[in-house]
């Protein structure tokens, strides 16, 4: 059996989201280099703080002060780090907690080699140069000396670039998190018959066993029956439209500029239709029932994808009679 | 309300880049289905609710427990729901509905191909989004801090989740839909390096793709389609604070919590969804199971870990011992999130 088709796939986008009244006086405080708890009806601080008391269910009062030192509680060595995490070279994971707080803050150690990292090991705060209110605003943490931060000497009174008028910091309302993931697709053994015809110019549909429906591109199983479809069946490259929307706005990633038509194309002799491109005539003449053919690429440029068709343009045959694809609407 | 019982189980082989098991999971969800309902006797029709569980994040692919819905044939329509969690969630909506009387029988299943990304990154998107995501903390990190505490307050040992690692390995002989199994030595397993110190290798469960499939059914119909039905006695799930920091990472209360509610107490054999070591030793102990109990007779998630299907999994697997007589009363856990967040336990036994 031909192996199945694998192509990378990449995934990114960005998650923007608003921090609400806790996190948002947290978050400008990270900017300010300080960072925040809570106190809970129990006495206990939290740092991380609480965004509603694990007791009474409130929001907190007020938030108090903890750190900026702490002590790590437990950790674990990351040898080879992962794309995103804090820091590019071997470092600790560490809950840390802060000198003041109850609870532990989950971030990365800076301590060279596992060696030196151990339960009870005092830390501190790296902070990054452009802080912009967000968690990432601590590089990370590093063994303390005992000592002064050397940049924290003479600085506690420079207002960082969030602090507002009376030295307090402005909310930070939102935050933006990145989102970079990988992977690697692979395509059904029908998908990768089907992809694989297209780069010889062919379209390779499949039955289905049950009711004899055919479908392209074709499924693992037949949604009507829930069996593999097994029969294969090689489809024309010339249809109908079932249905279709005129585009007229411009968005990125476009490959032809509006206005255009996006149609269900039926191929002549199968029971489902795929969606593609209509040009070559006016956006007004397309119709339901109008009969296409495909416009290949030059063969050259043929791969394992639908894109080596690179649009239906109309036949000027008369158009389908609608109650031939009326039960495809 | 009626009594619900198991009656019916099957998992696909659990492998690593699976050549059979695409994103979308029909590959993989249409023989397992043919299986359970050959063994039940049913047809898909007689299936008044269907419910899945799993995650388009671990594929990358938008929708895709909707594209899973080819592997029923969904015509004429089907009842069907969807979580975003392992499939033992879905199992206990399905159990809901028969309890209400909404259906007399349901199939509950789950699937995922963990191979087509980066599941230790993947796995970073379910922490908390402000203060955990951004750093991209994975879930082997994540459970290594949770084994060094244990280890440094004499609850475990890395002997003894090495011990954990070999026990499971050879029960996964018998199990011949298992990913790894084999007798290995704890000893020699120690020698390995570290992958997230203090875990190895073996204290982590592969990554594998798989799926699983559970039937449940309504005390009239359970008795008539099984000899040895797994009737429900207690199915309850609990969640502890999202908030990593905050909790006592050495218990699972809520582990504990949900199995005090579903009433664990007597039972003969458990299989618990512990991905990591130490976390079986610290189920073990929430969990109330006495050395007496038979756990993972099937040699467990650290022997193939289907992600969103695992759970289901499980509780097919303590249901199985009880259909083929094995055992009179089982408990099978299911878990979700970082670190042992989130527990579920279901309690069956024969009658």
């Amino acid at each position: 059996m031909t192996q199945p088709l694998r192509a990378p796939l990449e995934i990114g986008f960005d998650y923007t989201r608003s921090l609400g009244p806790t996190l948002s006086r947290f978050m400008a405080a990270l900017a300010d280099r300080r960072i925040l708890g809570s106190r809970s009806a129990d006495g206990r601080v939290y740092a991380p703080p609480f965004e509603f008391d694990p007791v009474t269910f409130e929001p907190p009062d007020d938030l108090v002060p903890v750190g900026p030192e702490g002590t790590v509680t437990t950790w674990s060595w990351a040898p080879q780090p992962l794309e995103g995490q804090p820091l590019a070279r071997p470092f600790g994971w560490a809950l840390i907690r802060l000198d003041g707080a109850d609870t532990a803050m989950l971030h990365a150690v800076d301590a060279g080699s596992a060696a030196a990292m151990r339960t009870g090991m005092r830390v501190r705060p790296r902070w990054a140069g452009q802080r912009a209110g967000d968690i990432r605003d601590i590089v990370c943490f590093e063994p303390s000396t005992g000592a002064p931060e050397p940049d924290e000497v003479g600085t506690a009174e420079k207002a960082s670039p969030m602090a507002g008028q009376a030295g307090q910091p402005e909310p930070v309302a939102m935050m933006s998190a990145p989102v970079r993931l990988h992977y690697e697709h692979t395509a059904s053994p029908e998908e990768s018959r089907f992809l694989r015809g297209l780069a010889e110019g062919r379209l390779l549909a499949q039955r289905c066993p049950v009711c004899g429906k055919v479908y392209i591109p074709p499924r693992g199983a037949c949604p009507t029956d829930g069996v593999p479809t097994t029969d294969e069946v090689e489809l024309p490259d010339h249809g109908i439209v079932t249905t279709f929307c005129v585009v007229n706005v411009d968005y990125p990633g476009q490959r032809v500029s509006a206005p255009y038509v996006a149609a269900a194309v039926l191929l002549d002799g199968a029971d489902i239709p795929f969606q593609h491109l209509i040009l070559g005539c006016d956006p007004d003449e397309v119709r339901m029932g109008m009969r296409v053919r495909a416009e290949w690429k030059p063969r050259e440029e043929w791969g394992t994808t639908l894109e080596n068709i690179d649009h239906f343009r109309p036949t000027g045959e008369p158009d389908a009679p609608y109650q031939t694809y009326a039960h495809h609407l | 309300m009626t009594d619900v019982a198991v009656i019916g189980f099957a998992q696909s082989p659990v492998e690593r880049a699976n050549d059979a098991a695409t994103t979308n999971g029909v590959e993989m969800l249409v023989p397992i289905f043919a299986e359970v309902l050959q063994s039940t006797g049913l047809t898909k029709n007689d299936i008044g609710f269907w419910c899945s569980g799993s995650s388009d994040y671990l594929a990358g692919r938008a929708f895709s427990f909707v594209s899973a819905v080819d592997a029923i044939g969904a015509v004429p329509p089907v009842a069907e729901s969807h979580v975003e969690m392992d499939a033992a969630w879905a199992l206990y909506e399905a159990w809901v509905k028969i309890l209400i009387g909404d259906a007399d029988i349901a199939l509950a299943y789950g699937f995922g191909k963990s191979s087509a990304g980066d599941l230790r990154r993947v796995l970073a998107l379910q922490l908390d989004p402000y203060l955990l995501a951004p750093l991209w903390p994975d879930s082997v990190s994540i459970a290594a801090l949770q084994a060094r505490l244990g280890i440094e307050a004499g609850l475990w040992s890395e002997a003894e989740m090495a011990d954990v690692a070999a026990r499971n390995r050879a029960a996964a002989v018998a199990n011949p839909r298992a990913q790894l199994s084999g007798e290995v030595s704890a000893q020699k397993l120690l020698g390995r390096p570290y992958v997230a110190d203090p875990l190895r290798a073996h204290d982590c469960a592969p990554v594998g793709d798989g799926a699983a499939v559970v039937i449940l059914a309504s005390a009239e119909r359970a008795s008539e389609l099984c000899q040895r039905p797994a009737w429900i006695t207690g199915f309850e799930h609990r969640i502890d604070s999202a908030a990593l920091g905050a909790r006592d990472l050495t218990a699972a209360p809520s582990a504990a919590d949900a199995a005090r509610a579903a009433g664990a107490a007597g039972v003969d054999t458990a299989e618990l969804h512990a991905p990591f070591t130490h976390q079986e030793i610290l189920l073990r102990g929430a969990l109330g199971l006495g050395d007496d109990v038979r756990v993972n007779p099937s040699g467990g998630v650290l022997c193939g870990n289907p992600m969103f299907a695992a759970g289901l999994a499980r509780i097919g697997w303590a249901a199985q011992e009880i259909m083929s007589g094995r055992a009179g009363r089982a408990l099978a856990h299911a878990t979700s999130g970082p670190a042992l967040q989130q527990n579920l336990v279901c309690v069956m036994e024969a009658r």
